[in-house]
């Protein structure tokens, strides 16, 4: 195990819109419970990618910022060569359809991803707002997926790419299933702050590059999730 | 104005009755009920209420209903003033606030932002005020970009004086394709929504550059000016300028606020006030003695007593709005946060994780409302320890009587003024 774990949030000035921060936090928190350090890198769209972090987040925003920020990752090219090299992405919404091939832009039009992730995603015809509850791939070993998405887009997975899980309740990519993953990248419609609905996300995300990790009190996150199931799930 | 065709008389004789009835069987103050029943029967009421009228528009994210009350305070002095002093901000509050006053020579209504471009054609109102752009409610509010984009087209080719904050770059720019502005550096705590161009995308930089406006100082330019690194869009010169407690206006002339509402986010939406209000004629000398007569608007900043303890009430919505709550706050006093997730307050809330609550490390704090458990999670992972209580009630009789802070988000603080019977 390294001494210092570096999360770099990609972005914050153009996609972070829907308290994508708290991503970061939840790592950081979940970290350190465990005695490991963290550097966070907060990189504006002005400024390069570092190429030699851990894990990687980059959150949601509206459409105008989106385009701004695929074209960004593409020319700068860092947050690609950091994946080669095995670090850990967590993608979300606008973030999440960037890692694609092509997505719709702000008035349908494809615009090209940064290609991550095997997908391709364009504008559905409704929006997709409110709670999503899904089953994660049981590869992963996860718990009940939760949390909340608002969006218009709708994805479509290629052959290099697992979905993330199948939805119980929600929209998710809009054909049954919500997220995808592939290696160490991982892309979710679960927007804002994802992983403090779903700790063990987190954990998977830190375990990749940490290795396996001893258990902490999770009493709050915990009853937030009940909680939030038990609201939207049958009994 | 009181010359109302017969059609639209009946229109808002109607709509009063049936806000009357709303008030007597408690279901509210009326203003919006009264105003449907008058919009069904004569589409056309708010255009006719609106005309012969010196009108007032107010329009932000956060601060819109007490710069309301302070421009309408302002203008009592000239005389009557017809307002929508209780937040109901759509057309239909417009048009009971305006039939309910019917020959007040003055109008200021509160206009929700995504409303502002409908009701500036229907009223063809002389006057707007802008303050300030941020994210809120984001599962149901139009993305603020786009926002400002239609205040930009609405204001365009129109003979509207518009008075807007140009230390917010999206308010600017939604603003800079009126006629006439009057810009108005009434600071901006919240900046999480403002470091691209909302012209072209680049990067917006913070300080050290071009000529600031009068009265400013070193440091205050350093931290309010700002301007694209790609292109031409910049903070223009101010006309009016906020520093702490003190107002500069365009003569060069400084006035000490003074108000008693409390915090910078009340003095930035008193110096807005001064800047419309001279726009209308009235200078600040007339005009400050009647913004410092207002103590409390509709419930925020008041005080309550329960078994000795006083509970201040501080509403806070989004964000920008909690750092402008934390602002007014008192660090030596305990404090209770009570956050919902009902309609008006948005479904979702991810927004607590934009807010930093590690400012109130080191008091008591007591987590209430519908959410607690979302705050509860948010406030352990800042590292603020905190007591989880069922209701509010609860939580005021665990603290010992003295004096209280309440921050609430809207149905939330909704909920503990009714428990006060909305006596405050």
């Amino acid at each position: 195990m390294q001494s210092e774990l570096s999360i770099v949030w990609i972005y914050p000035d153009l996609l972070s819109t829907y308290g994508d921060q708290g991503n970061v936090l939840v790592l950081e928190q979940r970290a350190q419970a465990r005695g490991i350090q963290t550097r966070t890198v907060h990189v504006r769209s002005s400024d390069p990618v570092p190429q030699q972090g851990d894990v990687y987040l980059i959150g949601g925003g509206e459409d105008r910022p989106q385009i701004l920020g695929a074209e960004r990752l593409r020319r700068d090219g860092g947050l690609q060569a950091a994946i080669q090299r095995g670090a850990a992405l967590l993608a979300v919404c606008a973030g999440y359809q960037i890692m694609g091939t092509v997505f719709g832009g702000e008035e349908g039009q494809p615009v090209p991803g940064i290609g991550l992730l095997d997908i391709s995603s364009g504008r559905g015809e409704r929006r997709a707002v409110g709670e999503l509850a899904a089953d994660v791939d049981p590869a992963l070993g996860l718990p009940t997926l939760t949390g909340f998405e608002n969006h218009m887009g709708v994805t479509r997975l290629g052959p290099g790419v697992r979905p993330l899980s199948r939805t119980l309740t929600g929209i998710g990519n809009g054909d049954g299933t919500e997220g995808c993953y592939a290696g160490r990248v991982i892309g979710t419609y679960l927007h804002g702050p994802a992983l403090a609905r779903n700790p063990a996300l987190a954990d998977l995300l830190l375990s990749w590059v940490t290795g396996p990790l001893p258990p902490i009190d999770d009493g709050w996150y915990q009853a937030l999730r009940d909680e939030r199931l038990r609201a939207v799930l049958p009994s | 104005m009181s010359q109302l065709p017969l059609r639209a008389q009946l229109a808002s004789a109607l709509g009063r009755t049936a806000a009357t009835l709303s008030r007597a069987t408690g279901r509210g103050d009326g203003s919006v009920i009264g105003g449907r029943v008058g919009l069904m029967l004569e589409p056309d009421l708010l255009r006719k209420l609106a005309a012969d009228r010196k009108l007032v528009l107010v329009s932000a994210t956060n601060g819109k209903t007490t710069t309301t009350r302070l421009i309408t305070s302002a203008l009592q002095e000239f005389g009557d003033v017809a307002t929508n002093a209780f937040g109901a901000n759509m057309p239909a509050g417009h048009v009971s606030a305006l039939a309910s006053n019917k020959d007040a020579p003055y109008g200021v209504l509160e206009v929700d932002e995504k409303y502002l471009p409908e009701v500036l054609d229907t009223t063809d109102a002389g006057i707007l005020c802008l303050m300030n752009l941020s994210r809120d409610q984001m599962d149901r509010a139009a993305e603020i970009w786009l926002l400002a984009q239609k205040w930009r087209r609405a204001l365009a080719g129109r003979p509207v004086h518009v008075i807007a904050n140009c230390d917010d770059p999206l308010v600017t720019w939604g603003a800079s394709t009126a006629a006439r502005v009057t810009w108005v550096a009434a600071g901006q705590r919240w900046r999480e929504d403002s470091w691209c161009c909302p012209e072209c995308g680049g990067p917006l930089d913070r300080s050290g550059f071009g000529n600031g406006g009068q009265g400013l100082t070193a440091a205050q330019m350093a931290d309010t000016n700002w301007a694209c690194r790609e292109c031409t869009f910049r903070r223009p010169e101010p006309n009016w300028v906020l520093d702490g407690e003190y107002v500069t206006d365009p003569r060069g002339q400084h006035w000490r606020l003074d108000i008693q509402l409390p915090g910078q986010a009340n003095r930035a939406n008193a110096a807005m006030a001064l800047a419309v209000a001279e726009t209308l004629g009235l200078d600040p000398a007339r005009a400050l003695p009647r913004l410092r007569t207002v103590t409390s608007v509709a419930g925020r900043y008041t005080t309550v007593e329960r078994d000795g303890r006083s509970l201040r009430l501080l509403l806070a919505k989004n964000p920008a709005g909690w750092l402008e709550a934390f602002d007014v706050a008192d660090p030596a006093l305990p404090i209770i946060l009570s956050v919902n997730a009902q309609g008006p307050d948005g479904r979702d809330t991810s927004w607590l994780w934009d807010v930093d609550y590690r400012i109130l490390r080191g008091r008591p704090v007591l987590v209430t409302g519908e959410r607690r458990l979302d705050l509860a999670l948010r406030l352990t992972v800042a590292g603020v320890p905190f007591q989880l209580c069922d209701s509010f009630e609860q939580a005021v009789g665990l603290l010992a009587p003295g004096k209280i802070d309440v921050i609430a988000n809207y149905t939330a603080f909704q909920q503990i003024r009714a428990e006060f019977g909305r006596a405050v």
